[in-house]
């Protein structure tokens, strides 16, 4: 009985959850004019042309191109900084560390509005605007704190005997932290990579004001259709759910980490 | 753990002391020049001293956008932190197909892009094409999101539950994870209600978890801006015009930099102010968990 209740409970939220989703999905296979015309709980003549749209016109797919290219950039940026770093706040004490931590933590809490337009001065003045590093240098700002306190609470529960041991065992610490350390906080680093992944992923306010041509994210692009030419709700449903489907597969991949991650390593 | 004190590590942290100062404290330096200055173009800047700070402080619609925004906070707070318990208290505890397919579709809405996230709920909620907004036309509801302001303010808090509600499970499910087995034994040998068993044993080792649950969803929905964006763009008329979308206006519509960038700093002063009473009482309470 009690098992019912709790499946109860998560097929409501579950279908709370989903049913936007649907909607959309729903949305990007009608045309436009049944979209318009008729309200139906499901496509009467399904069609792919939306997604046809999508996939021949260099405008839209580029700006997938863009942003995963940038979120890429960003996560090994990111990622390869915070290593050591975490490394070095999990294992010593030094002076002012626990500043440093937190100096570190309130840019993950400043408000991207307040550093979109410097942003926007700083990268052009170095010539940088419109290029996909700015976006992955403009998004460490919040992704770099938050790999280092998710890998810093992860590298805490590893025994520090463990490096004690290797160095015992001749190794240096380069080979100790590439061949012992790294595979013990896999997952960390597994779910490290996938915050940065998402929160680059779902920006929208500063991959919008660094770039304009070259380098434009599909966020971007999503919003400036809607404005520019009145609203085609067909291809902007179906680039929506476009956008999904990356998120969806990475979750796939970390869904036993996703928790503890999500705890920032520290439960 | 005992750490070992080593001045050395902070050739360790050097690599990310010098990202983020390239992509913090430059940029906030600049804000810092413009909040203290005044321009007629050209580039020709004068001093003012702290005139914007009081233009700003005394502002109303500064006042009214702060108004607005603590409210809206308090308001998700308040639903999303209850429901998030509720919902994790319900997850699947055995793992197998089904807790993953849970995890893995309540984890979705995350991942969506914050301005799809916008759009979605743009068409959701249309009385001509969308299912929510048809349902309640339907049924005899007055709604519109893009006239009624009370409409728009329900449109974006579902949204806004609809969206994170599930960072809220998943943080409360990794901490009910983390209970051994054996708590739940002795307290059916106590015959604890199952109200004792919650009030005395998962919320206590759920309350680090739960304190940063309350951080994340403070600090960011204190800073929404890409979500009402798409739906209401603040409207009805300044209806659902939170802090950033404000200064985005001020700042990039109307390039007010003086203002903005006193603006600016008092509103990243505020964030970081309750931020640190949250961090504060995070570590003592790691402290006393050891």
């Amino acid at each position: 009985m009690k098992f019912n209740k709790s499946a109860l409970v998560m097929i409501l939220y579950i279908l709370f959850l989903m049913l936007p989703i649907y909607w959309l999905i729903n949305m990007s296979l009608k045309t436009n004019q049944e979209i318009l015309s008729t309200f139906s709980l499901w496509p009467n003549q399904l069609t792919l042309d939306n997604y046809m749209v999508i996939f021949t016109d260099p405008s839209w797919y580029g700006g997938y191109i863009n942003s995963i290219t940038y979120v890429i950039m960003n996560t090994v940026i990111s990622l390869s900084v915070a290593l050591p770093a975490a490394y070095a706040f999990s294992r010593y004490t030094f002076m002012g560390d626990k500043h440093l931590f937190f100096w570190l933590l309130t840019n993950r809490m400043a408000p991207p509005a307040v550093f979109a337009l410097p942003f926007f001065q700083l990268y052009s003045s170095v010539g940088l605007f419109d290029t996909h590093i700015a976006v992955a240098l403009a998004h460490t700002l919040f992704n770099v704190p938050l790999a280092v306190w998710i890998l810093e609470g992860f590298m805490r529960g590893v025994p520090k005997e463990i490096d004690e041991t290797a160095y015992i065992d001749g190794y240096g610490f380069f080979t100790f932290f590439r061949k012992i350390f790294m595979p013990l906080i896999a997952s960390g680093i597994g779910v490290a990579a996938f915050f940065c992944f998402m929160f680059s992923w779902v920006e929208l306010l500063l991959s919008r004001t660094l770039t304009s041509v070259d380098a434009k994210s599909i966020a971007a692009t999503m919003t400036r259709t809607a404005s520019a030419s009145g609203l085609d709700w067909g291809v902007l449903a179906a680039a929506g759910v476009l956008t999904i489907i990356p998120g969806a597969l990475v979750i796939y991949f970390v869904r036993n980490h996703i928790a503890k991650g999500f705890a920032l390593g520290r439960v | 753990m005992k750490k070992t004190p080593n001045q050395k590590a902070w050739f360790m942290v050097l690599p990310v002391l010098l990202l983020v100062a390239f992509s913090a404290i430059i940029p906030l330096m600049t804000v810092v020049n413009y909040s203290v200055q005044d321009t007629f173009g050209n580039n020709e800047f004068f001093w003012v001293g702290l005139e914007w700070f009081e233009e700003i402080l005394h502002s109303e619609r500064i006042h009214d956008a702060l108004g607005r925004q603590a409210l809206f906070t308090l308001i998700i707070l308040s639903i999303e932190i209850p429901l998030g318990i509720f919902v994790a208290l319900h997850m699947p505890k055995k793992n197998g197909l089904w807790s993953s397919l849970c995890l893995v579709l309540v984890a979705l809405p995350l991942l969506i892009p914050w301005n799809v996230v916008g759009t979605i709920w743009q068409i959701f909620g249309r009385i001509d094409i969308g299912l929510l907004g048809y349902t309640l036309d339907k049924m005899g509801f007055d709604y519109n999101y893009t006239q009624d302001s009370f409409a728009a303010w329900a449109t974006i808090i579902i949204m806004d539950v609809w969206h994170w509600t599930s960072l809220v499970v998943l943080l409360s499910y990794a901490g009910l994870k983390s209970i051994p087995d054996a708590y739940y034994q002795a307290a059916k040998i106590d015959q604890a209600s199952r109200w004792s068993i919650f009030r005395y044993i998962e919320l206590p080792k759920m309350k680090g978890v739960l304190l940063i649950a309350v951080l994340l969803r403070f600090m960011d929905s204190f800073m929404i801006y890409t979500e009402p964006f798409v739906v209401t763009g603040g409207g009805p008329g300044n209806a659902t015009t939170f802090l950033s979308i404000d200064l985005v206006k001020m700042a990039i519509g109307q390039f007010d930099l003086g203002p903005a960038a006193a603006f600016s700093l008092i509103y990243f002063l505020v964030i970081l102010l309750i931020s640190w009473v949250f961090y504060t009482i995070m570590v003592h309470s790691d402290k006393e968990a050891g």
